[in-house]
């Protein structure tokens, strides 16, 4: 892919305001050096064409695209159910938390409300798949700045949450859970699965989160080379279009879960006056790798305590809503039980019937682990979609990395990769 | 073809009459679905009103920009493109879709530049719409004027269609098959 040099200009950060570059001689030798597409430390494969002065990055020009599989095509060909096997193949650190966000937003086009325990059941993966990125971008951040521990500490409860998937869908890695008002299935038993989550949060997260926290809230070297690394303001990362921790970690006050609320996030989400579930939002000022890495971890023991609040009172009753539209999949007894559950289920299942679509858009949204993620869909009446546009939270954040790196060392990138989590097949899509 | 099964459109969202106000003798067009309010601007008007809505209106962020194709679509619009800009006001906790709509003057089969899908960024005043607006680009061949780098973005350079197209087909048209490969003989 080409790219312009343009040797003529200086740093493009201000070299004035900019603490970082005190002391530092623009010597106006530059060369260019290729980070990637295929590098350890950019995990998957992006490209960032770094224009160096000595080891000084004068400008980095970030490529993506080499995973770009046309998902968003795919989508205009699958029906509201099939598509979720995509959705969640977007930002597979943790794929429940895509299918979550992909029909919530059918649901809204649809306008089906979904039941309280679906609202419940899914409250809680939403969160296990926070926990779930947030564990592995917090270890590979150590990782990238040698500090392997860290890194394994955090992978080894992750494993337990693959147990919990595998439990609840019997999929561990996508299991493409959710379907059109409700879930591909129910939970097989609620006590099995609240004691797997509570042993899993209590017993191996804690202290996992703690054994994090020693090794790299005060480990000098993991702070020297984090902190004033990929400085964002407030007014940056809002102009910026930033979300998620990385706009939290500039001191943006904005969630979604509190400031546009769904699912249990939300008052009365069971129809009975039940409160929203009570979290707090970190917020950090320092606008560094540093406060991301600090912002997530807290957000891991936010996530802890809302899935305390809901996983002993999942409430009973149906999963999956019920609807005379014939859009939702009727449950497996129905299906081999009665021939009006046979009847709609083929009406669903095959390729020319069912789906009584409206004409119309709609967006829906979610508080991922990297951010607002949405989708807008146009739907035309017909099985498929027309169009769906993925509001990829990554894609987003990322798009600041040529102000964030320009100014540091060459050896910043991994720092600032790190603390951004970019997942590559949401990147590309 | 009015679907009378489809709710009529609640237009009482305090922006329309915001901008209706704002801007005397523009036309402008608006729906709503689904409790989300669009506003569909002509394509000259469009930077005007993102920077009113910005300025006046209170939406600080940009969350997406969408690009659509409505080739054949089954209800009637306005345009063969969209571009729909997914706005968002901190404050009111509230958001605002503004749609523009585009209708091409040569074959779409192609990447030639058309100079009828021509739009005016709006990254002077969000930086974030960079990338969102290069992927519009990339995906429907929708050109912005006062880019700061109008590249595309997940596709390469050379690729010889804007894939995401509705005249676009879905297995391609043979672009890997065709792919020059570059072996070691060659160099």
């Amino acid at each position: 892919m080409p790219f312009t040099l343009r040797p003529d200009q200086g740093l493009d950060v201000d070299a004035e305001s900019t603490a970082y570059l005190r002391g530092h001689v623009d010597t106006g030798d530059r060369w260019v050096l290729n980070f990637g597409p295929q590098h350890p430390a950019t995990h998957t494969t992006l490209r960032l064409v770094l224009e160096l002065d000595g080891e000084r990055i004068a400008r980095c020009t970030p490529h993506i695209g080499y995973l770009h599989s046309g998902f968003e095509k795919l989508g205009e060909h699958l029906d509201y159910n099939q598509y979720v096997t995509i959705v969640s193949r977007m930002d597979y650190l943790s794929p429940i938390h895509n299918d979550i966000t992909w029909h919530g937003a059918v649901e809204r086009l649809f306008d089906i409300g979904i039941t309280p325990r679906c609202k419940a059941v899914r409250t809680i993966l939403n969160e296990l798949a926070r926990i779930q990125n947030h564990l592995l971008c917090v270890g590979a951040a150590g990782l990238d700045l040698g500090a392997f521990t860290a890194f394994l500490y955090c992978f080894n409860p992750r494993e337990k949450i693959y147990d919990i998937m595998d439990y609840v869908f019997g999929q561990r890695f996508h299991p493409d859970g959710t379907r059109v008002g409700g879930m591909m299935q129910d939970i097989p038993d609620d006590g099995v699965f609240a004691r797997m989550v509570r042993s899993f949060l209590h017993d191996d997260l804690e202290q996992a989160v703690r054994d994090c926290e020693i090794l790299l809230n005060r480990n000098r070297i993991f702070i020297e080379r984090t902190r004033g690394i990929g400085h964002l303001s407030k007014e940056d990362a809002i102009a910026w279009s930033i979300s998620g921790p990385m706009a939290r970690a500039s001191g943006v006050r904005r969630d979604l879960r509190k400031d546009m609320p769904y699912l249990c996030y939300q008052d009365n989400w069971d129809g009975q006056g039940a409160e929203a579930v009570k979290f707090q939002v970190p917020v950090s000022e320092g606008g560094d790798a540093y406060a991301r890495f600090l912002v997530r971890v807290e957000e891991i023991k936010q996530s802890i305590r809302i899935i305390d609040q809901l996983i002993d009172n999942i409430p009973k009753g149906p999963m999956d809503a019920f609807v005379d539209s014939k859009v939702v999949k009727p449950p497996k007894r129905d299906v081999y039980g009665s021939i009006e559950g046979l009847i709609q289920h083929f009406e669903l299942i095959m390729t020319n019937r069912g789906w009584k679509a409206p004409i119309g858009e709609a967006y829906g949204w979610n508080e991922g682990p990297n951010g607002e993620q949405g989708f807008y869909i146009v739907a035309d009446g017909s099985p498929r979609p027309w169009r769906v546009k993925t509001r990829p939270a990554c894609f987003i954040n990322y798009s600041v990395m040529q102000k964030l790196t320009e100014g540091h060392m060459l050896a910043d990138i991994v720092a600032i990769l790190g603390s951004i989590n970019i997942v590559a097949a949401e990147l590309d899509r | 073809m009015a679907d009378p099964s489809k709710p009529k459109p609640n237009l009482d969202h305090p922006t329309f009459g915001l901008v209706k106000g704002s801007f005397p003798g523009k036309t402008f067009r608006a729906t709503e679905f689904r409790g989300q309010s669009t506003l569909i601007v002509e394509p000259a008007d469009l930077h005007a009103v993102m920077e009113f809505l910005k300025e006046g209106g209170g939406y600080n962020f940009l969350s997406d920009v969408i690009g659509i194709d409505y080739q054949n679509y089954p209800s009637p619009v306005i345009g063969r493109f969209a571009v729909v800009y997914n706005l968002v006001c901190f404050d009111r906790d509230d958001r605002f879709f503004v749609k523009v709509f585009l209708d091409p003057s040569i074959p779409t089969a192609g990447i030639e530049e058309d100079p009828a899908l021509w739009l005016d960024s709006v990254t002077d005043l969000w930086p974030g719409a960079e990338w969102t607006e290069r992927e519009v680009f990339d995906m429907f061949g929708i050109r912005f004027r006062n880019h700061p780098d109008l590249r595309r973005i997940l596709t390469w350079e050379d690729y010889p269609a804007h894939p995401l197209r509705k005249d676009y087909p879905l297995r391609g048209r043979g672009e890997r098959e065709a792919y020059k490969v570059v072996d070691r003989s060659d160099t």
